[in-house]
């Protein structure tokens, strides 16, 4: 069950992250590069299914916060998450068993394997986005109970700090984001320690090996000179994310950005090939909803993916310029995802949009 | 009069130009000193149209020779690069994605030490000399040339950068130094990267610049010279001395911009045949659209500004293949061996030039040799052609609306005067020298890509205040001050970070001020 990831792994995890990364998240670009340069010098990653961690085994996900742009500019030293994830021990007075996600799409599906990698923990398969969103807050284990306090902030310098908001979720990110401000824009960050019971009820499962399905089906379609898209809903039929929905297929012909309270927000719109049908797409760093001839047709938490249409490359919200020919798709969460009490955490109604939250396999047949 | 040179990989083309009017106009031979080329280009010119070499006022020259070194791995110095982050950024040193065969080629050594800033200008870590004194003497002693220096954030405060650069200096004389704030934008690593391929590259540019300048002078002419840049700007020599890797996508730039000028239309997607592959790009306002991905040199990852260019295997040298029904041309081509295989010139090979003069779009060779192909295989294979054009034009159209096509190259024959969905195809005289022109016609230009941190009510001052600095520069680059305008702006907020962070980059170009 449990399974070693190697260097050869890392080209297609990168590119599936990037897609469940619906837009944000992230360039994992960086992150391969520091999983890689980690592989290469301490041997391979052992990942473990959720359902082979112990029920009293002690998992500490571990993280990256702040802003993309900063990552690219500031790279890491490569410790920081691992000192985050020891800050995390030395308070909690116990040690890690394993690491995991917080977030599989992006970068932060990278920075668990560069720790697992540099401390020889294994990694488990799940993390409690599901996708990529921009606050911490928002995460399956929160919404099912796991607290994420108490988290531990590192920066490069070896500096530590430890967080501790009780049950209070937001006020840990809001806590966490400016000592992030102050540590140069970006943190690395250990949070959400939780029991192996509590893995298997709250985490998304699945969730690395769901990004290495979907980097691998784009591949394979590629070097077969076919197109990805059908590839890829019939690899992802046999998942949690079971229905994927081509929402549309255009050319890009706005986008605007603004930011508001520290978030890239925007709007992007693009017209269909035969000129008939018009998307808008609204993101906060993510792509939150996609909606065709003013219709919506696919709602955050269900992933809205923007894909170039010719190579099924995932576009993120910050590359997408006018001109580009995309494909546009919807793919289902798990039921996990879309609970009342998951909607009210990261549903439409949390992002401020007047939509009620439908299942893209509802909205779209197939 | 000005003469545009362009230096491909095998034909040096050149024009002499009088404002916008072509006198002459020749194809030569590249050779392999490159020099020796220009003059027999400038003493075909000569010969074409006798001019006086005093009454020239500028030299522009495009090539492709830096780009070549650098795939080729050849006539690379011994590199040393030092990157200012510590304590940050030390998991992935310089040249970490790079071929292990370019890191050989320049022998590459990278040293990691304390500066740099953080996104609000704070410094990550203060400067310390000793540990640069101390690099500089190991580079010494392990014989390198080169130096590239890159420092976090240096688009946004260079003074470390600058500052290291005298200590390396003071220790390393003779050594070379590229500054990374001088050559990219935001994005350490591709930055960090085209300043280390930049530095391999500075000694072949002295002796390449030293080489065009000779052989201008040679032919008696004492105006300035110009080497053209990926943006289809100019820079002076002494500029191209110091930064060859911005010459890199010149040749595709020089092209379309040449197109625009021959046809009269600077909105329009060109259209240019090769004898392999036709490259498709697009024009606003006379300048290429830029590619917005992260564009992969001779396997090294950049953050250069390249034109958006989409490539497809059909040329004047493609292969023709199977019969009406299902008849494929290209992708691969005969290439240079054009004139042996062709049926035109005796050969045994049907390729695209064949199906030309077939369909007597085109005298080349013998005509006679192709009047037995059947028609409908000849028109067959003129619409395949006509068909991935006019394809491809429409996958660079960034709207429904009309875009002109503007065809130039040697292969552009092959194309019919009208693309199906697209419209009219123009096809201006000297289509076959547009590189050349595109390089006589080059502008000047300056350039601000910066992270602002703007407060309430002053987006507009900033916004002025970086378009202002965009001129600036392009006049204190040569450009004549009533011709500079702003060709491009982009406005992009960062998310996560307080004071509306928002990275600004702004664009100025004016016409060069010609001395009298």
């Amino acid at each position: 069950m449990s399974w070693l990831l190697t260097e050869k792994h890392l080209t297609d995890l990168a590119r599936g992250a990037a897609v469940l990364g619906t837009g944000g998240g992230g360039d994992p670009y960086v992150g391969r590069l520091l999983v890689r340069e980690a592989i290469r010098e301490y041997g391979p990653v052992t990942v473990l299914d959720p359902e082979e961690v112990a029920d009293d085994a002690l998992v500490i996900p571990t993280a990256q916060m702040g802003a993309p742009t900063v990552v690219f500019e500031k790279l890491p030293r490569g410790t920081e998450a691992v000192a985050a994830l020891h800050a995390l021990e030395t308070h909690l007075g116990r040690k890690a068993t394993a690491t995991m996600p917080i977030e599989c799409g992006g970068i932060n599906s990278m920075i668990p394997l560069l720790v697992a990698a540099r401390t020889g923990l294994p990694v488990v398969d799940a993390d409690g986005m599901g996708r990529a969103f921009p606050e911490l807050q928002m995460e399956t284990f929160g919404v099912y109970g796991v607290p994420g306090s108490p988290m531990a902030v590192a920066g490069e310098r070896g500096e530590t700090t430890v967080i501790d908001t009780g049950p209070d979720n937001r006020r840990m990110e809001w806590l966490a984001r400016g000592v992030t401000i102050r540590l140069g824009g970006v943190a690395h960050i250990a949070e959400y320690a939780m029991r192996g019971a509590d893995v298997k009820r709250t985490a998304v499962p699945r969730t690395l090996t769901l990004a290495l399905t979907v980097g691998r089906a784009i591949r394979e379609a590629r070097q077969r000179n076919t197109d990805p898209v059908p590839h890829l809903a019939e690899v992802l039929s046999a998942t949690l994310y079971g229905h994927l929905r081509v929402l549309f297929r255009g050319k890009l012909t706005d986008v605007q950005r603004r930011t508001e309270a520290g978030f890239a927000r925007g709007r992007a719109a693009a017209r269909s090939f035969d000129g008939d049908h018009v998307l808008e797409l609204e993101f906060q760093n993510e792509n939150l909803v996609a909606l065709v001839d003013g219709e919506p047709r696919c709602v955050v938490p269900d992933l809205v993916c923007v894909l170039d249409a010719e190579k099924a490359e995932p576009i993120t919200t910050e590359g997408l310029r006018y001109g580009q020919r995309v494909t546009v798709v919807g793919i289902s969460t798990p039921e996990l995802m879309r609970t009342p009490e998951a909607l009210a955490v990261f549903g439409p109604g949390a992002f401020g949009l007047p939509y009620a939250f439908r299942p893209v396999e509802d909205l779209v047949t197939a | 009069m000005r003469i545009g040179i362009d230096v491909g990989g095998t034909n040096t083309d050149a024009v002499l130009l009088d404002g916008r009017q072509v006198l002459a106009a020749v194809k030569t031979s590249t050779t392999q000193d490159v020099t020796s080329g220009i003059v027999a280009a400038i003493d075909g010119l000569q010969a074409q149209r006798a001019f006086d070499p005093a009454q020239v006022r500028a030299v522009m020259i495009g090539t492709t020779h830096f780009i070549n070194a650098l795939v080729e791995a050849r006539r690379l110095a011994p590199t040393a690069a030092v990157r200012l982050s510590l304590p940050a950024g030390a998991s992935l040193p310089p040249m970490v994605d790079w071929p292990a065969r370019l890191v050989d080629a320049i022998s590459g050594r990278s040293y990691l030490c304390h500066g740099g800033h953080e996104f609000d200008g704070r410094h990550i870590a203060e400067l310390d000399e000793a540990e640069l004194r101390k690099a500089a003497d190991e580079m010494g002693r392990a014989g390198v040339r080169s130096v590239a220096i890159s420092s976090v954030f240096s688009p946004v405060n260079a003074e470390f950068e600058t500052r290291a650069a005298e200590v390396i200096a003071a220790e390393l004389p003779e050594v070379a130094i590229s500054l990374s704030h001088e050559i990219g934008r935001i994005g350490l690593l591709e930055r960090e990267n085209a300043t280390i391929i930049n530095a391999a590259l500075r000694e072949l540019a002295a002796h390449i610049v030293d080489g065009l300048a000779t052989s201008v002078s040679g032919a008696g002419i004492t105006a300035p010279l110009y080497l053209s840049q990926n943006d289809g700007t100019l820079m002076d020599v002494d500029f191209a001395r110091r930064y060859p890797v911005a010459t890199f996508a010149s040749g595709p730039t020089n092209s379309m911009r040449g197109a625009a000028v021959l046809s009269g239309v600077d909105t329009c997607a060109v259209v240019d045949v090769g004898g392999t592959t036709s490259d498709v790009g697009v024009l606003g306002n006379g300048f290429p659209r830029e590619a917005t991905t992260d564009v992969s040199v001779a396997g090294i990852r950049t953050n250069f500004r390249m034109p958006d260019v989409l490539s497809i295997g059909i040329g004047g040298g493609s292969r023709v293949r199977g019969g009406t029904g299902d008849v494929t041309v290209g992708p691969d081509s005969v290439g240079y061996e054009l004139t042996a295989k062709a049926l035109v010139f005796g050969g045994d090979t049907l390729t695209a030039t064949d199906i030309a003069v077939a369909a007597g779009r085109a005298e080349i060779g013998d005509p006679s040799r192709v009047a037995h192909l059947d028609r409908e295989l000849v028109r067959a294979a003129l619409d395949r052609i006509a068909a991935d054009a006019a394809e491809s034009v429409d996958r660079m159209r960034t709207s429904a609306e009309p875009l002109p096509v503007v065809a130039v190259g040697g292969g552009s024959i092959l194309l019919p005067d009208t693309l199906a969905g697209v419209g009219g195809v123009h096809r201006p005289e000297h289509y076959a020298v547009a590189n050349a022109i595109g390089a006589a016609i080059a502008q000047i230009g300056g350039e601000v890509d910066r992270v602002y941190a703007i407060e309430p009510g002053r987006r507009d001052a900033v916004v002025d205040e970086a378009k202002q600095e965009a001129l600036d520069r392009a006049i204190a680059a040569g450009a004549s001050p009533s011709s500079v305008d702003i060709v491009d702006f982009d406005e992009v907020p960062i998310p996560y970070l307080p004071g509306n962070a928002t990275r600004i980059r702004a664009k100025a170009v004016g016409d060069l001020q010609l001395g009298d």
